[in-house]
């Protein structure tokens, strides 16, 4: 068990957002938001999931929605609480702690804020490891867990129960009511017991988010290249550097698609890169030559402060280093290949890992 | 008679005026100091260009000023209002409240209370909640008397303002219609919290940009000018004086973007590399279309979060006051600078510092006629740094290597590109730069930054969130694009040269038919 403080807050929600690889919403607003709710209700203490007892419940906490949205209309606050109540009368048993679902900005926060209010601890892993855009596209999915009960809980004080036949169902069935609730909402979801958790989670995400974050951040402080430090530090490869010459985005569905088309600079001159992406980098080619793809993270950094930039505020002209690094072992399985390998997302291509693309 | 205009450029270290005919020649030009008022620089320089033969003060029809006067005032956190921050938008947006992680000391200069009320809009204009009149009076209760000016953010107001200009009614009816009041919807984009901070740092500007308009309308009018008086903005586009009182955050960060202006208007290239080299710093911005490239992370002000646009310019420590000296025996230029001082404490100008400009004149590069020979130059040179020739040699290769950096970190494709170089110290740059296509040095080049305010445009710019079920992506751009035309009409924009500057469209993940529309035109002043 330790304490989460100021500087830990900002490096997670900095950190995070690399892993969260263009999706997860934005680091500044997630960081404030933890921070107003420690500044009143004292910080926060985060547990490893050794430290959860096999029959304590867990339960994610999680923004849904569009970032575009949270960025303007921002929460109310309770929903999160709401939704965890919901949830606790619906088990009739008590959370005994809070986790983040995904890596991202405001959802390696999400939990914090309600953790900070309701003196709760949270747990030291999530399910994904990184952002995916589905509900269902967690490692409990690989582990039969179920999603529901799932509560979700918007801004007004609306809030609805799910009982679903499936993970998949579960997505369908809440992002259709996020419109009508005005484009944003928390849901708690994925209830699951000290001894699941062990066995399915993604674990020491926050920390390494942490380690990420304040690597970034001491790099500028030492005169270190902060590019050249990430890399070191997330195992990464350096994919290209480039300036983005144009961004395509198209809505299909639910979701925001598109293309970045980067061309190069220094060492990659004479050379252009595009990069997919569904709320999140996917799939990233050099000349026509894939170097890496999902479930591999793809990242985009400024080239200077190598600060992430999220998929909603990439733009043209903005001076870039796009990192691959390597995906958790758990989705380079061949039932984690099926739910968030290329052909989840519509790929004809074969999964290969970005350290073998890039030898 | 031929019309004419000035354009005024109020630097840290220098008052530069130009005036340029009907067809923009320039017809006269000074370089005077900059005072602490402001106002006295303004006047003499005024003062100085009408003695010029060519300048007929009848005739002038325009004056267009750009100034930092309110960045300088935020920094110092000087002069600034008492402002009473309202949000609408509860039972949304509590998470986070107003001013939330602002420097201490700006907040306790500019906050005179903040609220969030109900009310706000969804993303597809569907009410959030309705404005309580109990919720106002007690507001009004709370900042009666206490405050000089209010901000109104509301949730979506870029969707739907009707709120926001309730709310300011209420307000004009309890405390007089000229009460200033500051509205997000009029001065930002998407992102609250960012247009929220803008807002309210545009309401606490009011003071000052009532000074700095008074001022300026008497410096005018003193030197019996009977122009109509402009201001210059960050985007390239000139306000009035009425729009300048009211949106005075809008010239925050104005002078770069005037300089790249001037630089392509002077050399006639519409799309390269603007380097403009002062006195204390060279900053290097990109032409694109005639225009400033933005920047694409979010603009910081005084540490204060805003979604603004700024042109994109690398500053580098490297002026004609940049101090040089030896390190282990190799050259190191800068960061520092004597600045306004240079006249004073230069080995050129008889002091005892090295500078670039005394490099300058000894390498042959400038030609200063109140300085000292080069003679004279040469031999205090000599006592500090043996083989002097050697040096300057280094000198000149590190601002040329310097300056290759920036440039290949602007660029964006690896074609070689033209530079225009501007300002005062613009000779102490090297003669070929690698990277480059050619280097122009433009006729005016010193006063670069005082024509591009005198040819700035007239802009229009709005950004709005859609629901296109049932229309086309082409039809809402079309939409936005005749707000922004209109826009830039009602603000003086000549019709005919209306043209549109930037469109861009983000789809809203999540949200089937949800279109986030951006558009700006500019077109020339009406004159």
């Amino acid at each position: 068990m330790r304490e989460l403080g100021k500087q830990q807050i900002e490096d997670i929600a900095l950190g995070a957002t690399v892993l969260g690889t263009g999706g997860g919403g934005d680091p500044y607003l997630g960081k404030l938001m933890a921070l107003n709710a420690m500044a009143e209700y004292g910080n926060v203490k985060m547990i490893t999931h050794e430290e959860v007892p096999d029959d304590a419940l867990v339960v994610p906490i999680a923004f849904m929605g569009a970032p575009v949205i949270l960025i303007e209309k921002l929460a109310n606050g309770n929903e999160a609480k709401d939704a965890l109540k919901m949830l606790e009368e619906k088990l009739g048993k008590k959370a005994f702690a809070l986790m983040p679902i995904e890596a991202g900005g405001m959802n390696s926060m999400a939990p914090l804020a309600l953790a900070a209010e309701l003196g709760l601890p949270i747990v030291d892993s999530d399910a994904m490891g990184t952002a995916y855009p589905q509900l269902q596209m967690v490692t409990f999915t690989l582990h039969d867990i179920p999603s529901t009960p799932l509560a979700q809980a918007d801004e007004k004080g609306n809030r609805v129960l799910y009982e679903t036949i499936s993970n998949l169902w579960s997505e369908i069935l809440a992002g259709n009511a996020i419109i009508p609730m005005g484009g944003a909402c928390v849901i708690a979801c994925y209830p699951v017991l000290g001894k699941q958790l062990k066995k399915a989670g993604i674990h020491d995400i926050v920390t390494y988010s942490e380690e990420i974050g304040s690597a970034i951040r001491e790099a500028k402080n030492n005169s270190l290249n902060p590019v050249k430090t990430l890399i070191e530090k997330a195992n990464g490869h350096l994919l290209f550097e480039g300036k983005i010459t144009d961004v395509v985005r198209n809505t299909e569905g639910r979701f925001l698609k598109g293309l970045i088309k980067v061309e190069g600079l220094n060492d990659f001159s004479d050379s252009k890169m595009d990069i997919d992406f569904q709320n999140e980098f996917l799939m990233a080619k050099v000349n026509g030559k894939t170097v890496a793809m999902v479930p591999d993270l793809i990242t985009i950094v400024d080239t200077e402060t190598a600060k992430p930039i999220t998929t909603e505020t990439i733009k043209y002209g903005f001076r870039i280093s796009v990192i691959g690094m390597p995906g958790n072992e758990q989705w380079r399985t061949e039932k984690g290949l099926e739910i968030v390998g290329p052909n989840a997302f519509g790929y004809s291509e074969e999964y290969q890992p970005v350290e073998k693309l890039n030898q | 008679m031929a019309k004419q205009k000035i354009g005024i450029d109020v630097g840290g270290t220098n008052t530069d005026v130009v005036v340029l005919d009907q067809k923009n020649n320039v017809v006269a030009k000074v370089k005077t100091p900059t005072t602490g008022d402001i106002t006295t620089g303004i006047l003499q320089g005024l003062k100085k260009v009408s003695i010029s033969k060519s300048v007929q003060k009848e005739n002038v029809t325009h004056i267009m000023l750009g100034t930092t006067h309110c960045t300088n005032a935020i920094v110092q956190r000087k002069g600034l209002a008492k402002v009473a921050s309202i949000r609408i938008g509860s039972p949304a947006t509590h998470l986070i409240p107003p001013m939330m992680d602002w420097p201490e000391d700006l907040k306790a200069a500019v906050d005179g209370h903040h609220f969030i009320i109900g009310g706000g809009y969804e993303f597809d204009g569907r009410l959030l909640n309705n404005l309580s009149e109990d919720e106002l009076n007690e507001v009004f209760n709370r900042i009666k008397n206490k405050v000089d000016a209010i901000a109104i953010t509301g949730v979506f107001s870029q969707i739907n303002s009707e709120q926001e200009n309730e709310v300011c009614e209420f307000f004009h009816k309890k405390l007089g219609k000229n009460f200033p009041v500051s509205l997000s919807h009029e001065i930002g984009s998407v992102g609250i919290l960012e247009r929220e901070n803008a807002t309210i740092l545009n309401a606490a500007l009011y003071p000052i940009a009532r000074d700095l308009t008074d001022a300026f309308n008497i410096a005018v009018s003193t030197m019996g000018f009977n122009a109509e008086i402009f201001f210059g903005q960050n985007d390239g586009t000139l306000m009035s004086v009425d729009y300048a009182r009211k949106y005075p955050i809008f010239t925050i960060a104005c002078g770069p973007t005037d300089s790249i202006r001037g630089a392509a208007f002077l050399s006639g290239i519409q799309d390269g590399i603007v380097i403009d080299v002062g006195g204390t710093t060279t900053d290097v911005g990109v032409l694109v279309n005639g225009f400033p490239r933005e920047s694409a992370v979010s603009a910081n002000i005084s540490d204060v979060r805003t979604n603004f646009r700024m042109p994109d310019v690398l500053s580098i420590g490297l002026g004609g006051g940049t101090i040089i000296k030896t390190v282990d025996e190799q050259v190191s230029i800068g960061p520092e600078s004597v600045g306004f001082k240079l006249s004073e404490e230069a080995i050129g100008f008889g002091g005892a510092t090295a500078t670039l400009t005394d490099i300058g004149i000894l390498s042959g590069k400038m030609n200063i006629p109140e300085a000292k020979s080069i003679t004279q130059i040469r031999d205090q040179l000599e006592s500090k740094f043996s083989k002097t020739d050697e040096f300057v040699k280094n000198v000149l290769v590190k601002i040329a290597d310097l300056t290759k950096d920036v440039i290949d970190s602007l660029k964006t494709n690896a074609e070689d590109i033209p530079v225009i170089l501007v300002g005062g110290g613009s000779q102490l740059m090297p003669d070929k730069i690698s990277g480059t296509s050619s280097i122009t040095i433009p006729e005016h080049y010193e006063v670069a930054n005082a024509v591009g305010v005198a040819i700035a445009q007239i802009s229009g710019e709005v950004e709005k969130v859609y629901n296109i079920g049932g229309t086309t992506r082409e039809q809402v751009i079309e939409e936005t694009k005749s707000l922004a035309i209109k826009d830039a009409i009602s603000a003086g924009a000549d019709k005919k040269t209306i043209e549109v500057i930037d469109s861009e469209d983000i789809a809203l993940a999540y949200l089937p038919n949800a279109l986030k529309v951006k558009v700006k035109v500019a077109g020339d002043l009406l004159v």
